[in-house]
C-alpha cells in the first residue's frame, strides 16, 4: 500500500530546512516556500477562521485567492489570504475571529 | 526573474511610470505590449509577440510563471521531479525555456507577484496603464504603461452549493490541485472527488499519486451523456487518450468511479467527516433510496470553470455569455486589447496555447503598424478550431446536473462570505418579487462580501431562475483606500 507516500516523495523533493512559526501560540514547522495555508495543512490544521455572522469554522476553499474563505491573522494583520501569503520564519499566525479586528496587534496579549 | 527598474515603487513615484523597456533600448523603445497572466495563454502570447519584435511586459500574480495549469512548487521545496504532478511537461519546458531566453535578451520583462486590479485605457496615443498591487501584503502600488494589452487572466472554479459545503475539508477540485502542485501538501488522508467535468480526473489521479486514499470519484454525467456525443468526441481521439489514461490510472489505484452520481451533502462537526453520495436518475434527480455515506476528510468538488473577466469588463470589452468576446485574431472590441485562454471561454491548456499564440502574433504585427497575415498562425488556428469543437462536446456532456437545487436545504449557506442561507434567496424571489440577480443581491446581500459574488453567483442564478449576469466589478481585487485615493496623481501628461 502507499499509505505513507507523500507529495514530497512523489516529486522527490529535497526541501531546505524547516523554519518555525507559531499558530495560536503553538510552534509550527514550516518548509520554506510554503504558504500559510500549506504550512497549516502540513500540521493537520484545516480551519483557522470563524465567520462574522455565525462563528462557523472555515479554511481553504478555492486555493487560488478568489474566495477569501481562508482569511487569517498574521503578525497582527487580519484578513490575509492564507493561500497566497508565504509563511515566514517567526510569523505569529492566529485564528481569525469574525472581522479579525478584535485580535489585531494592538492590545492583544500573546497567550493563546 | 527580472525586476522592472522603472516601475513606480510607491504612489509618489507614479510620475515615473514608463514604458518599462524604454531605457533597455537606448530610449528608442518601440511599441510595448503588456500581457496579463503567465499561464499557458499569457506565456504563448508573450513569446509570440517577443519573437516578432514587440517589447513585452509579462505581469502575473504568481511567484513563478505557469499559471494554474503549470503551477510550480516553490523553489525552496527542491522538487527534483515536479513533472510527476503535471501533464504535458515538455510543453511547459518549451514555454519556460523560451521565457528565460526572451528575458535574457531583454524582450520580455517578467513581473511576478503583481496582482493587477485595473487596466486603465488612456487615449489612443497613450495606450494603457496597468495598475497592480505587489508584495505579500499586496499594498504596494505599481503601474505599467503599455501601448496594447493581452488579457490572459484565466478562470476560477464554479461550485454549486449543497448542505455542508462550507465545512473545512471541503475544497474546490482546482484548489486541492493548486495546494498539491504549489505547496506539495494534502489536506487529509481520505478524499472524495466530486462534481462534474474533465478537471476531476487529473485531480483525483494527482491526489492518489501523492498518497491520498481516493475513496471515490463521483461524476454527475453518465455513460448516456457520453454516448449522446460519442461521434463528436470520437473525432478527437488524441484528446480522448488523455482522459482514458487518467481513468486507467484511477482504476489501477482502485479508485471507485461513480458516474451519474452526486455528492448531495457533506457532514461533520466543525470539520468534514463524511459525504452522502446518491445515484441520479435519467433526469438528473436523486434516485430515492440510493444514498450512501462515504467517510472522508477531504472533498474536492467542482462543477466546471468560469472565465476571469473583471479586467476586460473594466476596460469595456464586450462579453459573450460569461466570456470575453474576441474575433479571429483574438482581438476584443476595444482597440488595443486582445484576450486569450480561459478568459475567452474555458477550453483547457491546448486551446489557451493556440489562442495565446495567435493573440501574440496579431498584437506584434499591429503594434508594428502592419496588417497581420493569418497564414502566420495557420497551425494555431487549426488547433484552436479543433479544440473549440471538442470543448463544445465536452460542455454538453459535463453540464452541471439538472435539479441540483432540490438538494439545497433552506438552511444551506449559499453566499459564503455574507452567510446568506438559501431560504433568504428563495424568499427574495418568491415573496419579495425579485426578478433579477441584482435585486436578489440588494435584498439578501448575497454577492456583497469579500469575493464579490464569484463563489455564489452561479448558485444564486440557479436557485432563483434569474439570468446569470456579469457582475460589473469596478476592480478585480480589493484595493487599499490609500492606493485608490492617490491613483491618478501626477500621471504623465503625454
Amino acid at each position: 500500500m502507499n499509505s505513507k507516500r507523500t507529495p514530497l516523495d512523489l516529486v522527490r523533493a529535497e526541501p531546505e530546512p524547516a523554519h518555525t512559526a507559531t499558530f495560536d501560540g503553538t510552534q509550527l514547522a514550516v518548509l520554506p516556500g510554503q504558504t500559510v495555508a500549506a504550512a497549516l495543512w502540513s500540521a493537520g490544521v484545516t480551519a483557522w477562521r470563524t465567520t462574522r455572522g455565525t462563528g462557523e469554522p472555515r479554511g481553504v476553499f478555492c486555493g487560488i485567492g478568489v474566495c477569501f474563505d481562508c482569511l487569517v491573522t498574521v503578525n497582527g494583520r487580519p484578513n490575509q489570504r492564507a493561500c497566497l501569503v508565504r509563511a515566514e520564519p517567526g510569523d505569529d499566525i492566529r485564528t481569525q475571529h469574525g472581522t479579525g479586528h478584535d485580535d489585531s496587534a494592538e492590545g492583544r496579549g500573546h497567550e493563546s | 526573474m527580472s525586476r522592472n527598474p522603472y516601475e513606480a515603487s510607491d504612489v509618489h513615484d507614479v510620475h515615473d511610470v514608463h514604458d518599462v523597456h524604454e531605457d533597455a533600448d537606448g530610449g528608442a523603445a518601440g511599441r510595448s505590449l503588456a500581457v496579463i497572466g503567465a499561464g499557458p495563454a499569457g506565456l504563448a502570447a508573450a513569446l509570440a509577440a517577443a519573437v516578432r519584435g514587440s517589447r513585452v511586459t509579462l505581469i502575473d500574480a504568481g511567484t513563478q510563471a505557469g499559471g494554474q495549469f503549470y503551477r510550480q512548487p516553490a523553489e525552496e521545496l527542491g522538487a527534483r521531479r515536479p513533472q510527476a504532478l503535471h501533464h504535458q511537461w515538455r510543453t511547459w519546458e518549451r514555454l519556460r525555456d523560451g521565457l528565460a531566453d526572451q528575458i535574457a535578451t531583454g524582450r520580455i520583462i517578467h513581473l511576478t507577484d503583481h496582482h493587477v486590479w485595473c487596466v486603465e485605457r488612456l487615449d489612443e496615443a497613450s495606450g494603457f496603464l496597468v495598475h497592480a498591487l505587489r508584495g505579500p501584503a499586496q499594498e504596494d502600488p505599481s503601474v505599467v504603461r503599455a501601448d496594447a494589452v493581452v488579457l490572459a487572466t484565466g478562470a476560477y472554479e464554479k461550485v454549486l452549493p449543497f448542505p455542508g459545503w462550507t465545512l473545512p475539508g471541503v475544497i474546490t477540485a482546482g484548489g486541492a490541485q493548486a495546494m498539491l502542485k504549489g505547496g506539495l501538501v494534502l489536506q487529509g488522508r481520505t478524499a472524495v472527488v466530486a462534481g462534474t467535468g474533465p478537471l476531476l480526473l487529473p485531480v483525483a489521479a494527482g491526489l492518489a499519486a501523492a498518497g491520498a486514499e481516493v475513496a471515490a470519484l463521483v461524476e454527475s454525467a453518465g455513460a448516456q451523456d457520453v454516448a449522446r456525443h460519442a461521434r463528436n468526441l470520437a473525432a478527437h481521439p488524441d484528446k480522448l487518450v488523455d482522459g482514458a489514461g487518467y481513468v486507467a490510472e484511477l482504476m489501477r489505484r482502485r479508485v471507485r468511479l461513480k458516474a451519474r452520481h452526486a455528492v448531495v451533502a457533506a457532514h461533520g462537526d466543525g470539520v468534514l467527516e463524511a459525504v452522502t453520495v446518491a445515484a441520479l436518475d435519467r433526469d438528473g434527480r436523486v434516485a430515492p433510496g440510493s444514498e450512501q455515506v462515504i467517510r472522508c476528510d477531504t472533498l474536492a468538488v467542482g462543477h466546471g470553470l468560469l472565465p476571469h473577466t473583471d479586467l476586460a469588463e473594466t476596460i469595456g470589452c464586450r462579453l459573450e455569455g460569461p466570456a470575453v468576446a474576441v474575433d479571429d485574431e483574438q482581438r476584443t472590441d476595444v482597440h488595443g486589447v486582445w484576450a486569450a485562454g480561459e478568459a475567452t471561454g474555458v477550453g483547457g491548456a491546448a486551446l489557451s496555447l493556440a489562442e495565446g499564440h495567435i493573440a501574440g502574433c496579431s498584437a506584434a504585427a499591429r503594434l508594428a503598424g502592419r496588417e497581420p497575415d493569418p497564414r502566420a498562425w495557420e497551425e494555431a488556428a487549426k488547433s484552436r478550431a479543433r479544440s473549440r469543437e471538442f470543448i463544445a462536446s465536452l460542455d454538453a456532456v459535463f453540464a452541471p446536473r439538472a435539479h441540483w437545487a432540490e438538494q439545497v436545504t433552506d438552511d444551506t449557506v449559499v453566499c459564503r462570505c455574507e452567510e446568506v442561507p438559501a431560504s433568504a434567496i428563495r424568499e427574495a424571489v418568491g415573496e419579495l418579487g425579485a426578478t433579477d440577480a441584482r435585486t436578489v443581491k440588494l435584498l439578501t446581500r448575497a454577492g456583497m462580501g469579500w469575493c464579490q459574488g464569484r463563489m455564489c453567483g452561479p448558485a444564486v442564478a440557479g436557485l432563483t431562475g434569474c439570468e446569470p449576469v456579469p457582475s460589473r466589478r469596478p476592480f478585480a481585487r480589493p484595493v487599499p483606500l490609500g492606493v485608490l485615493a492617490r491613483a491618478g496623481e501626477d500621471l504623465p501628461d503625454e
